[in-house]
């Protein structure tokens, strides 16, 4: 059957009208793109939150550019966004691909994994504060040598204890969506490979880690991107300390813009922060293949 | 731009501004309920040891002048110094804005964001006449009154935990070279020779006031404080933070006092648990103990003492730093309606009877005027009258450097004390970095 202009024109119009978007646009503008728009304004100005705003031009972008702690805190970044990754992905892929199975006791064990889904950053980061602390807390108490740590006063540590709470607080939920991912897998693929003779490694390989790449490619961007953010656990935590060895790029720009009261390089760094973050998801997509853009969906 | 890009656009932004939002949140307590609303005002007062005392004379006001009430929340202190600029800032901050006085009352001041109170003192004598007079002059800024005192004088005291001392043999230190003998003492008897809450970074400063002070004498950091060129290059600076290293070095602080937070009083039970041996701390801390530590206090086994002389030192061994007290200034862009209800309280509610009292039980040293009876009848009455004697007796009274220092000097010099006591940076680096601070 040949379809006429006529034809196409009709089945455009039965589309959902552009209008329907514009609610959500809006709501974009006014929340995402206005204040990124006054962030960058404010980075070229000085502006001590009290006194009124002065145009100051690239004097912001200098005092950020030559700052060795600016440079410290991007170094910081980047290794608490490696280790997180390194640490967490393979956890909460083998944990996500545990826990879709149907026995009994793995919903239980499952309930017990998303159990700190549940807790604010907050009051995971008091929590293992005081467990680690070296005089009152977990290692004093049970006198195990080992545990008997400054682990949060030793710069050379402490910045794996963060990604260890960090790992603590969102391998769960990273789990849940690998869990969910496997669930879609249709359990005729598995049955067809163990009647070819397909072990259980084999089945895992061959099988559930191409269907759940773009589980993979998600999971990934929301784990890089997300620990680019991570703020209030480590704020809580060491705040930044001891020295510079945990101010990651968004502590820093809290405590330049709040402490320092220096609005102007603190939205530097906000600008700084904004453009790592966009490159790195980009580069993730990307990395999800050429056909990234394709829906799976028939039809669609 | 494509949907895609543009999500991922605001992935990243909502990733960047999920830090500050998240800010905003972690603070605890009610946010911008105050400029506008029902017409009463709002005061903002920290968490610890005046708590109660405060929240009891705003009580008794409120069921006095039902027309002029004040609502009144708390926050802990390094939340509330963030807190309240960013709110005053934003024009949402309370009419009770909660102060030191210093350079940071200045920053105020050049913004317009306070009250000149110059004129209600002049109008108003019995309220210039309730206070000893050094303290006040701490709420003033070229001549006039920006800040009145509202509660304690706050000296830092170094105390020491009696027992531990009687259990190694020691005296407290009277000079700089016992205390440095001091620490392998205590260290062979398995206790911390100082306790520190060093993630807070303010209590490394009370050992950088205190050496300069003894060491230079007030006019070292006077000449700071007036943004003198290179005034951090005076050799006292350097030698004190010599010093402070040379203590590091020995072992003198608490293991991980880097990961210690004074917020949580932390280093507080380090002392009365016997732990450490001695914590230099401010004045406050005295309530603190004495509500969470009783029988420490009660018994007699807190002893608190000057901080030590240094050979050679040009220091009047009788100056002390800390806080004078600490303040209220009201809010110029409180409604007229909120600034009377304030001004009303600051002269009848504030320091009644039943405040001073209230504030003297609770193991504290008001900034009023002849006390001295009442202080003796306390059954802290050791270390009140101790207290009292040191802010009185004092030839000079240096308050907090980070309070006295413009906000972003005083971040700055935190920041960099943090890497002397990590022994991160050496006291050379410093002072050159504090050097170009001035002026900022």
């Amino acid at each position: 059957m040949t379809i006429t202009s006529s034809d196409r024109r009709r089945v455009r119009d039965t589309g959902p009208s552009g209008w329907l978007a514009a609610p959500a646009l809006v709501f974009f503008l006014v929340f995402a793109v206005v204040p990124l728009a006054g962030v960058v304004f404010l980075s070229f100005t000085s502006w001590d939150g009290l006194r009124e705003i002065r145009l100051e031009g690239l004097a912001s972008w200098t005092t950020v550019f030559t700052d060795p702690v600016t440079g410290n805190a991007l170094l910081v970044t980047a290794k608490i966004v490696f280790f997180s990754f390194i640490v967490q992905a393979p956890i909460s892929l083998l944990l996500g691909v545990f826990t879709a199975g149907s026995q009994k006791y793995r919903a239980a064990l499952a309930v017990l994994y998303f159990l700190p889904l549940l807790l604010s950053s907050a009051a995971v980061a008091i929590a293992f504060k005081a467990l680690l602390d070296p005089n009152f807390g977990l290692g004093p108490g049970l006198q195990v040598p080992f545990l008997i740590q400054d682990w949060l006063g030793n710069s050379d540590l402490v910045l794996f204890v963060v990604v260890f709470v960090i790992a603590w607080q969102f391998v769960p939920f990273h789990t849940l969506i690998y869990q969910g991912g496997v669930r879609q897998i249709p359990t005729s693929l598995y049955e067809a490979a163990e009647i070819d003779g397909a072990g259980r490694v084999r089945q895992f390989l061959n099988i559930t880690l191409p269907q759940l790449k773009y589980t993979i490619i998600t999971s990934s961007t929301l784990m890089v991107v997300g620990s680019l953010a991570y703020f209030d656990l480590i704020f809580v935590l060491t705040g930044g300390g001891p020295g510079y060895s945990t101010r990651l790029l968004p502590l820093h720009m809290y405590l330049t813009g709040f402490k320092a009261n220096d609005m102007g390089a603190a939205s530097a760094l906000g600008v700084i922060l904004i453009v790592i973050g966009l490159g790195l998801a980009l580069l993730l997509q990307r990395l999800g293949g050429k056909n990234r853009n394709d829906s799976q969906l028939e039809g669609a | 731009m494509t949907t895609r890009k543009l999500r991922s656009v605001a992935m990243a932004i909502s990733a960047a501004t999920l830090s500050v939002s998240l800010a905003a949140c972690g603070s605890s307590g009610p946010a911008g309920s105050t400029a506008a609303g029902d017409g009463s005002a709002s005061m903002w007062g920290l968490t610890g040891g005046n708590q109660p005392v405060l929240q009891k004379s705003v009580e008794a006001w409120n069921s006095a002048h039902s027309d002029q009430s004040i609502k009144l929340d708390f926050f802990a202190n390094d939340a509330y110094k963030t807190k309240v600029r960013t709110a005053v800032g934003a024009g949402e901050g309370p009419t009770f804005i909660y102060g030191w006085g210093g350079g940071v009352l200045k920053s105020y001041v050049d913004a317009g964001q306070v009250e000149d109170l110059s004129a209600f003192v002049k109008e108003n004598p019995d309220v210039k006449d309730r206070y000893l007079p050094s303290v006040l002059k701490n709420g003033e800024i070229d001549g006039k009154t920006y800040a009145l005192p509202n509660n304690n004088v706050q000296p830092v005291v170094l105390y020491y935990n009696k027992e531990v001392f009687d259990k190694v043999g020691a005296q407290p230190p009277k000079t700089w070279d016992e205390l440095m003998a001091l620490v392998p003492k205590f260290k062979e008897a398995g206790v911390a020779p100082f306790s520190l809450g060093g993630q807070s970074k303010w209590p490394d400063l009370m050992w950088l006031e205190y050496l300069v002070e003894r060491i230079g004498g007030p006019e070292v950091f006077a000449n700071i404080a007036a943004d003198k060129p290179n005034a951090w290059s005076d050799p006292a600076v350097t030698e004190a933070l010599t010093k402070i290293q040379q203590l590091v070095d020995a072992g003198g602080f608490v293991n991980g006092f880097s990961s210690i937070a004074a917020d949580s009083n932390a280093d507080q039970a380090l002392l009365y648990t016997g732990k450490a041996a001695m914590v230099l701390q401010g004045g406050w801390i005295y309530q603190g103990m004495k509500k969470d530590a009783g029988s420490f206090v009660t018994g007699g086994k807190l002893g608190f003492t000057t901080f030590p002389t240094v050979e050679g030192g040009k220091g009047d061994p009788a100056n002390v730093v800390g806080n004078p007290s600490n303040f209220w200034s009201i809010s110029a862009k409180a409604t007229d309606e909120q600034k009377k209800a304030a001004l009303n309280y600051v002269k009848d509610g504030m320091f009644t009877d039943a405040d001073t009292d209230a504030l003297i039980a609770s193991g504290a040293v008001p900034v009023v005027n002849g006390i001295d009876s009442k202080l003796e009848a306390s059954p802290d009455k050791d270390f009140l009258t101790f207290v009292y004697g040191l802010a009185k007796k004092a030839p000079s009274f240096t308050l907090s450097w980070d309070q006295a220092l413009s906000p972003a000097q005083g971040d700055a010099m935190l920041s960099n004390l943090d890497q002397i006591f990590l022994k991160k940076i050496t006291p050379e680096q410093f002072v050159a970095t504090m050097n170009a601070t001035i002026g900022k």
